[in-house]
């Protein structure tokens, strides 16, 4: 099974050297296969988004390695991972240009990792596939083209952004609590849709979620970090046989300690 | 009465189309890129310096006046660097080519604090020549050359490169996220920015027939007027509209100012009293303008 990403003995330090210094990430140790739909969870301060951030390079690597598609990633920015890596934010604002309309955005996403030039940004036959692609959203939003996107709803905004994440076919696909800002139905929509992009385009997808019934439910493995190192990494049938209690059994078994976060726990 | 009005008028139009590509300029910073850039007031006196320079020296007015715009464009490239690859903060970026500008443009001026036109072949004496009026030579070229910028820049911003860069003065973020150079289409903003400011000062210095050092002073007021008055007048348009929108603003801007200087404004007092038009601007029609001003930004 090919590796896609290789994440080599992870360290991420906040604020070093000084009294508040917070070892978030202490050698995280990962390897996702093609094809992997991985759900992260973990308490507050686990260190899932930074995980995240760090795959994604907004939070530039300390100590450790990334490793994609056997290329060392660790010193390139955010644009340069860009061509392989697409990302889909927890806040439905930070997706997406709210003063560009759907299709200008559309046409961004679609330029992820290619050159861009004095081309017509926005063409009649982009115009006519954004429009198939919009249309199994079932959102209506195929007659939407021309509307600022900062006209549509978080759930409508975060389904355009997980199209865009994967108009063009990305290697690895991060989702960070996508669907924690939304109301409850619509999260459901969004979710559902998330699984059906990834299993339609074989995607490898990278999910931190605080809801440990979408960690479990959605996903082909689920790994739980628990103070800056993985806890927990279940794959296949162990997976797929998983409730909640016998995920906390099995975490008290590993950390020897009772998972105790109130709000991981209610949602 | 009346005809002084008109006189009026007509007068605001020709300085206010000339303004607006200073108006348009700051709007590419201050909205576009959500930049506060003051390297504005050194690039409009160093597009007058450039283009009064070149005319004496005898050459052709339109070339003059685009190497002024090209001038300004490296001004905006020295602060873009500055903010990009060096991370000084966008302001302080500004300030520090605004005040190194000021030896440079001095230097263009062969170190004279003004110099004349007087007698040269300018823009506005080549619509004169057509058998246009003074000031309607200056409406006729300032609204040639306004459409000119203005479609040129609809026409950018429906590229790629001009889609990428709207983006990033929305969404950084988002725009490295998916891909954009942000940093490259910052400088690029701060380029295509100052060119328009040095040729608004272009212009106004070969209508005003000479080149003044100190002429940028307050620039940056003028072009925040006009943007604001646009806003204000008509709330939320597409941004072709609005940049078209711009030369209104501008133009109406030079109107109240006309007529408070009918006021028997002394002329020390000038600069005081644009600055007291535009707080007025400002509150008037809205007291919850600085929401509203970040509104058009995030929600509208």
């Amino acid at each position: 099974m090919p590796k896609v990403l290789q994440i080599k003995n992870l360290h991420q330090t906040f604020g070093r050297g000084t009294v508040n210094e917070n070892p978030v990430l202490r050698g995280v140790n990962l390897e996702l296969n093609a094809g992997d739909f991985v759900t992260i969870i973990g308490s507050n301060g686990a260190g899932k988004s930074t995980l995240l951030n760090s795959i994604a390079g907004t939070i530039p690597v300390q100590k450790g390695q990334i490793i994609l598609n056997d290329i060392d990633i660790s010193k390139l920015t955010v644009t340069k991972r860009s061509k392989n890596i697409s990302r889909v934010f927890q806040d439905p604002k930070m997706g997406t240009a709210v003063r560009l309309t759907v299709e200008e955005n559309l046409a961004l996403a679609m330029k992820r990792g290619k050159r861009r030039g004095f081309h017509n940004g926005v063409n009649k036959r982009d115009r006519e596939f954004f429009k198939t692609q919009l249309a199994q959203l079932n959102l209506n939003l195929e007659n939407r083209l021309g509307t600022e996107i900062g006209l549509l709803s978080g759930g409508q905004r975060q389904a355009i952004t997980l199209l865009m994440a994967t108009l063009q076919r990305p290697d690895l696909i991060l989702l960070d609590e996508h669907t924690a800002a939304l109301d409850p139905k619509t999260s459901i929509t969004v979710m559902e849709l998330t699984k059906k992009l990834i299993s339609e385009q074989k995607l490898t997808a990278f999910m931190v979620t605080h809801n440990m019934e979408d960690a479990i439910h959605y996903g082909n493995r689920l790994v739980m970090l628990h103070q800056g190192r993985v806890a927990l990494d279940l794959v296949g049938p162990e997976k797929q046989s998983l409730t909640v209690s016998k995920l906390m059994d099995l975490f008290q078994k590993q950390v020897g300690s009772k998972l105790e976060d109130d709000a991981m726990l209610l949602r | 009465m009346l005809n002084t009005f008109w006189d009026l008028f007509l007068s605001s139009t020709s300085q206010g189309l000339l303004w607006s590509l200073m108006a348009v300029g700051v709007y590419l910073t201050f909205r576009i890129l959500d930049l506060a850039d003051m390297t504005a007031e050194g690039s409009f006196p160093l597009g007058g310096a450039i283009a009064t320079m070149c005319l004496i020296n005898g050459i052709n007015p339109i070339l003059a006046t685009i190497t002024a715009f090209a001038g300004g464009m490296i001004a905006g490239f020295v602060t873009g660097f500055l903010n990009t690859k060096l991370k000084i903060p966008s302001l302080l970026a500004g300030i520090i080519t605004m005040t190194g500008l000021y030896s440079i443009t001095s230097r263009v001026m062969n170190n004279a604090a003004n110099v004349s036109l007087l007698g040269k072949k300018t823009l506005f004496t080549i619509a004169q020549n057509w058998g246009l009026s003074r000031n309607n030579a200056v409406i006729v070229m300032g609204l040639i050359i306004a459409l000119i910028i203005i479609s040129l820049l609809i026409i950018f911003f429906k590229t790629e490169i001009g889609l990428a860069m709207r983006a990033t003065g929305d969404n950084p973020e988002m725009s490295a996220a998916n891909g954009i150079k942000t940093q490259r289409m910052k400088i690029l903003g701060y380029m295509i920015s100052n060119g328009c400011i040095a040729l608004s000062g272009a212009l106004l210095a070969q209508n005003n027939g000479f080149a003044d050092l100190n002429s940028g002073v307050g620039t940056i007021v003028i072009g925040l007027a006009s943007i604001i008055i646009a806003e204000v007048i008509l709330h939320h348009l597409p941004l072709g509209k609005r940049l078209i929108t711009l030369v209104l603003g501008a133009i109406i801007y030079r109107f109240i100012l006309a007529l408070v200087f009918q006021m028997n404004v002394e002329p020390s007092d000038a600069k005081l009293a644009s600055a007291l038009v535009l707080v007025i601007c400002l509150i008037l029609p809205n007291f919850h303008l600085p929401r509203n001003l970040k509104g058009e930004k995030k929600n509208a």
